[in-house]
């Protein structure tokens, strides 16, 4: 299990977090202008690194908050989380 | 005579404790401070278990957990038979009762050893070539019987009647092992404060020193300093003895597994049998030291044959000599110390043969002196003994050498296995699984490691000993075993290569080597040498194979921890009773799927229920709807951005039916959306996805469309519903509606009025299509309600009936209709799709080409062409009864109402072959079906609404509290209810808020406010939960007179949780059986509150006192986070209090 810092409420258990994918994703402004290849990507395609990857977390079952995590996929080693407004962590 | 190969003196042993045992059919004399394998060596007991492949005859190779051999069966009782136990790790007891393994029909004369004398046709990886074709006959031939032949003990056949419990625990500083390097490091890191668990898998901590009589550091005996060093420790530490740690996780988190009551003959009732720790350290200091590695000769696997430094174990520690005539053979020095310590205990020692050119050192000159002969570069060529060995030949092939015991050392191992886990964690490594084998440096270094200055200590009475050397390679023979366990040899190996298996990984899987229970603890690096001589290759460069968990095993019992039974699984139970219902699980929830009365069917039941609703009127338990409260100046925009339907347009007063798509376009739920006030909506969602669509809302708010001035509140256990239908619904709910004019209120509205005393909300709507209300009440007056109506005639229904009812209308059931790919269009919405209020999720999919296809599946009826005939959900529905399926049935019932079956499916391009047949197939031949329209029942004319007097509700029934078991260390009680209210705000809003209620919200993550009677507690960044004394009314109202400018949100949650207060020095502990936050009051300090899980629930845990806990828990789950604490608890349970009270 996971120990995730949450930029809020600190180092909490995996198990009170809920995944949520890759971060930085944006949904386009203006969906209509987006046209059917670029909005497929948008639903479906994903990066799968080794290694370094930034992902959305949920303290789902603490503060609720959505927040960004830096965790290597091959050491499960969190770099660091942030809020969802902010600069990944170098 | 009883144990004649007792000592007469010494060892770690009870000799004023006696204890009886039996093994197979024998019963036998040991000692307290015994194992199994002690005591059977104390009598002569040597044969003690059959080999997994070729039952060959195997004795006791070790004195601790790396044991290969020694398996037997422990049986405790029924259900309580536990295989493959490593007699060198099981505690004598009064009264065990242990069998030996894997022979037909006794250990002395057994039948399958006869396979033995065919080993040469099972060579590795026969498995795989000899029985490929055909495929029927493994199953019906040679599994059985290969079954039969090899295995070691068999499962228990009934239910486990032990507890078992898991605990999750925090400290600074792990240390994994308890030798000599464990307590120094708990030295070292007891003198800084810091928390630190000490874990070791023996019944007694120590390690080798137990076994060093001779050795004094700083003046005491070995095991009398391990005694002195213990009690020194300081309270920050805990000692955990019979745990192993059995793997390593990441985060640093490690698994535990602590034996609690196997080695007691009479366990206290309430003890769990086995504690599983979830520990999260700081650091790790791994002092796990090393293990002894046989040597690899012809015939080594006979009992009588052990490794060296066991047999000092015996007899130094148990006061037991291992034989009377002993040759040793080692390539490492410190086997010199067995055959001196044996010489002197009166073994005879025939003969030291080294494999080692020329022996030198203290040690060996020790022996040298003694008269003892020493072969030197030389090994074993062979051995000789039916059921013990008799004699070794040596590889001059013309020595024979008489003896009953054959001491081995090949040199020791480090046990890196769980370091291999770490991941790079925070780890240090002491003592000899770091290769350090002078034990006053094993020492300082361990106390350093521990945190403090390098300890110096006079360690006295121990020979300079040689480092252990890489070992010889043995040449390919058919009985050199490389791993005694699962029967691999150097001959196998070869064999392996040989078919051109070269990676040390391969070389596993195809022999099968270090996959037995023991992990290869002593063929490990012997595997790694065999192989490197096969391929000419340097042994260090062929690397090891991957160290998993569990290092040991462990008892499927141990995993399953408390989430047995009743805590399996969290069964969600409604306000509203159901005593008479026949109960089913859905989505969490305990529901009632009928209401049958005395010798009704179910399907009678529900054809009565479903037409009393069409003719009549009736009711249903609909409380586990999800519901959300939406409540800011841009709720009606975020609704528009959230469902596919106009929000804006949607008039206080008025609900409507609302569907929410994924952003990929498919349809995910379905819901209606009451508005309350402009800035107010009320949104249910299905009992299922309930908490996905909370989730998906937050999602969008917080990352999507962060601007919006909206908040989310889950009121979901806030209010109970009941779902009165059909079409006299409203006159039986008119008598007690005293505030509203029920015949005006109009299809899709809803209302705040009273039903009697009790504040509800009113819609008029329905799932059933019929006339009929929702009514929104408070949980604790559900019941009152209930019971009031159903006094008037109303027919109770369940979900079964539920189900037919909307499917007779067509209306779509989530996740039975839909699936992921489903479309509003292909369930016959697209009407619900609002094209011109703007975007939305899931709008932009709309357009895309495979959304759009005319084939697409869609929804449609089927009626079977034969009436009585009911399809099979899921069945696939075809042109002509074969070939390409055209879409499946998705719902399917009898109808009472239409007297025959009907079914709902998704058929490619549906709509346009209304009035076609299809074909159903199924085992039995095709069904026979007829396209239709999705709605089979029409929606009835309002009946005129008649309006009759007043009537009263029925009193109010006081539920008891719950009482809990008594236990003076751990107290539990349900709290009085509370006013509680959901704040979420910005930061100004906040502040205003604060001052309006008197008690300032705290700004503080995790951390609470208490202000006279009054308390704010933080669970978000703009989330408060505010308590109150019950019945603090105004307390909303003065909340809610916030500055226009500053919008937020109150919502009153008062019956949402019910309060539990967990009081006592074992408070923090019991919930830690269930909770993995960290409880110490440094980290988790008086004042401190967070949801949280506790178990499967989610709590908000808030610190009242040192030892005062209060847990609001959601209503639904009182009975299970109840059951939970109980069940942890009970270890603390008083004496006179065995008996389980009923949960409430
Ligand atoms: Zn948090």
């Amino acid at each position: 299990m996971l120990l995730i810092p949450c930029p809020w409420c600190g180092p909490r258990p995996e198990n009170e977090f809920r995944y949520g994918g890759q971060a930085h994703l944006a949904r386009p402004e203006d969906p209509a202008a987006v046209d059917d290849a670029a909005w497929g990507d948008y639903l479906y395609t994903r990066d799968n690194p080794k290694g370094r990857h930034a992902e959305r977390w949920r303290h789902l079952h603490g503060c609720g908050r959505f927040f960004n995590c830096i965790r290597d996929t091959v050491t499960d080693r969190i770099a660091g989380t942030y809020k969802p407004a902010e600069a990944p962590p170098i | 005579m009883t144990q004649p190969f007792r000592t007469a003196s010494g060892g770690q042993i009870d000799r004023q404790r006696p204890i009886r045992f039996s093994f197979d059919d024998r019963t036998l004399d040991g000692f307290a401070g015994d194992t199994l394998a002690s005591a059977l060596l104390a009598n002569d007991v040597h044969l003690v278990g059959r080999s997994f492949k070729y039952h060959r005859p195997r004795g006791i190779l070790s004195a601790g957990s790396e044991e290969p051999n020694a398996l037997v069966t422990v049986d405790r009782g029924p259900g309580r038979v536990t295989p493959n136990l490593r007699a060198t790790q099981i505690e004598l007891h009064d009264g065990l009762t242990a069998t030996s393994q894997n022979r037909v029909p006794s250990l002395r004369f057994d039948l399958g050893a006869v396979a033995g004398l065919a080993a040469p046709v099972l060579p590795p990886g026969f498995v795989y070539k000899t029985f490929m074709r055909p495929v029927s006959f493994w199953k019906r031939l040679y599994e059985p019987a290969i079954r039969h032949a090899a295995g070691l003990g068999r499962a228990p056949g009934q239910g486990d009647p032990d507890r078992y419990a898991h605990q999750y625990a925090h400290c600074d500083v792990l240390i994994i092992g308890g030798g000599a390097a464990g307590i120094a490091a708990a030295l070292g890191a007891s003198a800084t404060g810091a928390r630190v668990i000490l874990c070791d898998e023996q019944a007694e901590f120590g390690g080798s020193l137990l076994s060093e009589p001779g050795v004094t550091i700083d003046g005491w005996a070995a095991p009398d300093w391990v005694r002195e060093a213990l009690a020194s420790l300081g309270e920050s530490v805990t000692l955990l003895p019979r745990t192993t740690a059995f793997g390593a996780y990441p985060g640093n988190l490690i698994g535990l597994a602590q034996r609690l009551t196997d080695h007691l003959a009479q366990p206290a009732p309430g003890m769990p049998r086995e504690r599983l720790w979830h520990v999260r350290a700081g650091r790790v200091i791994l002092a796990a030291g090393a293990i002894e590695r046989p040597l690899v000769f012809p015939g080594n696997d006979r009992p009588g044959m052990m490794l060296a430094a066991a047999a000092r174990t015996y007899l130094h520690r148990y006061g037991v000599k291992v034989g009377s005539r002993a040759v040793v053979v080692t390539a490492d020095d410190s086997a010199y110390r067995a055959a001196a310590d044996l010489h002197a205990a009166g073994v005879a020692v025939a003969a030291v043969v080294d494999l080692r050119p020329k022996p030198i050192g203290p040690a060996v000159e020790a022996v040298r002196a003694l008269g003892i002969p020493i072969h030197a570069e030389m090994t074993i060529g062979g051995t000789a003994g039916p059921r013990r060995v008799d004699s070794v030949r040596l590889a001059d092939g013309q020595t024979i050498i008489a003896c009953d015991t054959v001491l081995m050392s090949g040199g020791w191992t480090p046990s890196v296995h769980l370091l291999a886990q770490s991941r790079g964690e925070a780890w240090t490594s002491v003592g000899a699984c770091a290769g350090t084998i002078d034990l006053a440096t094993c020492l300082r270094d361990a106390t350093e490691a521990g945190g403090s200055q390098p300890g110096t200590f006079a360690v006295a009475g121990l020979p300079e000993l040689a480092p252990s050397a890489l070992p010889l390679p043995a040449l390919p023979h058919p009985k050199a075993f490389v791993d005694f366990q699962n029967d691999v040899t150097t001959r196998d190996i070869a064999t392996a290569t040989a078919e051109g298996f070269v990676s040390i990984e391969h070389i596993k899987r195809y022999t099968t080597i270090g996959m037995a229970t023991d992990q290869g603890k002593t063929s490990n690096i012997n595997t790694i040498v065999a192989l490197a001589a096969q391929i000419a290759q340097d042994p260090r460069a062929i690397g090891f194979t991957t160290f998993r968990p569990p290092y040991t095993p462990v008892t499927f019992g141990t995993v399953a921890g408390r989430c047995r039974g009743d805590l399996f699984a969290p069964i969600r139970t409604s306000p509203i009773a159901s005593a008479d219902a026949v109960p089913e699980e859905a989505a969490g929830w305990q529901r009632a799927r009928c209401y049958p009365r005395t010798g009704e069917t179910i399907a009678a039941a529900t054809a009565r229920e479903c037409l009393a609703v069409r003719n009549d009127a009736g009711m249903a338990d609909a409380s586990t709807l999800g519901k959300i409260e939406i409540i800011g100046p841009d709720a009606a925009v975020f609704l528009n951005r959230i469902y596919t339907g106009d929000f804006t347009t949607l008039e206080p007063g008025q609900c409507r039916y609302a569907l929410l798509l994924g952003e990929d376009g498919f349809v995910r739920d379905d819901g209606i959306v009451a508005r309350l006030a402009a800035d107010r909506f009320h949104v249910t969602t299905t009992t299922g996805n309930a908490a996905f669509v909370l989730h998906h809302m937050e999602d969008y708010l917080q990352t999507g469309f962060p601007g919006l001035r909206v908040w989310l509140t889950s009121v979901t256990e806030q209010w109970a519903v009941i779902a009165l239908q059909g079409p006299r619904s409203a006159e039986v709910l008119a008598p007690f509606i005293p505030d509203i004019e029920l015949g005006a209120m109009p299809r899709m509205s809803v209302r705040e009025c009273h039903l009697g005393d009790i504040p509800i909300r009113l819609f008029r709507c329905g799932f059933t299509g019929e006339t009929g209300f929702e009514i929104y009440l408070p949980p604790d007056s559900a019941q009152r309600a209930w019971d009031t109506l159903r006094q008037r005639d109303v027919t109770s229904y369940g979900t079964e009936a539920m189900h037919i009812l909307r499917a007779e209308m067509g209306f779509i059931h989530i996740g039975q209709e839909t699936d992921g790919t489903v479309t509003a269009d292909d369930l016959g919405l697209g009407w619900m799709i609002s094209r011109d209020k703007g975007d939305f999720i899931g709008n932009r999919s709309l357009s895309l080409p495979e959304l759009t296809r005319a084939d697409r599946l869609q929804l449609v009826g089927l009626l079977p062409n034969e009436p009585a005939m009911v399809l099979e959900e899921g069945a696939q529905v075809t042109e002509a009864g074969q070939g390409p399926s055209l879409g499946h049935v998705t719902s399917s019932y009898r109808s009472a109402t239409l007297g025959r079956g009907f079914a709902l499916a998704l058929v490619a391009g549906g709509r346009s072959r209304i009035g076609a047949r299809l074909r159903v197939p199924m085992p039995s031949g095709a069904i026979e079906v007829t396209v239709t329209d999705r709605v089979f029942v029409p929606r009835p004319a309002e009946r005129p609404f008649v309006p009759s007097p007043p009537l009263p509700l029925l009193p109010a029934v006081a539920r008891p509290a719950p009482v809990a078991r008594p236990a003076a260390s751990v107290r539990l009680a349900a709290l009085a209810p509370a006013t509680l209210l959901s704040v979420r705000a910005g930061p100004g809003a906040a502040t205003a808020i604060g001052m309006a209620i008197g008690v300032l919200l705290p700004t503080v993550p995790c951390r609470s406010v208490i202000a006279r009677e009054r308390a704010a507690l933080w669970l978000g960044p703009d989330e408060w939960l505010i308590q109150a004394p019950e019945g603090s009314t105004g307390l909303e109202a003065l909340a809610r007179r916030a500055p226009a400018d500053r919008p937020a949100s109150v919502v009153d949650v008062s019956q949402r949780f019910r309060a539990l207060e967990i009081a006592g020095p074992r408070a923090a502990w019991c919930l830690n059986g269930f909770c993995a936050l960290d409880l110490d009051p440094r980290a988790f300090p008086v004042g401190m509150c967070t949801r949280t899980l506790l178990g499967q629930a989610e709590v908000v845990l808030w610190r009242i006192g040192g030892e005062v806990f209060h847990i609001d828990v959601p209503r639904s789950l009182v009975p299970y986070v109840w059951a939970c604490l109980e069940e942890a608890r009970l270890e603390f349970a008083d004496e006179s209090a065995s008996e389980t009270p009923a949960a409430g």
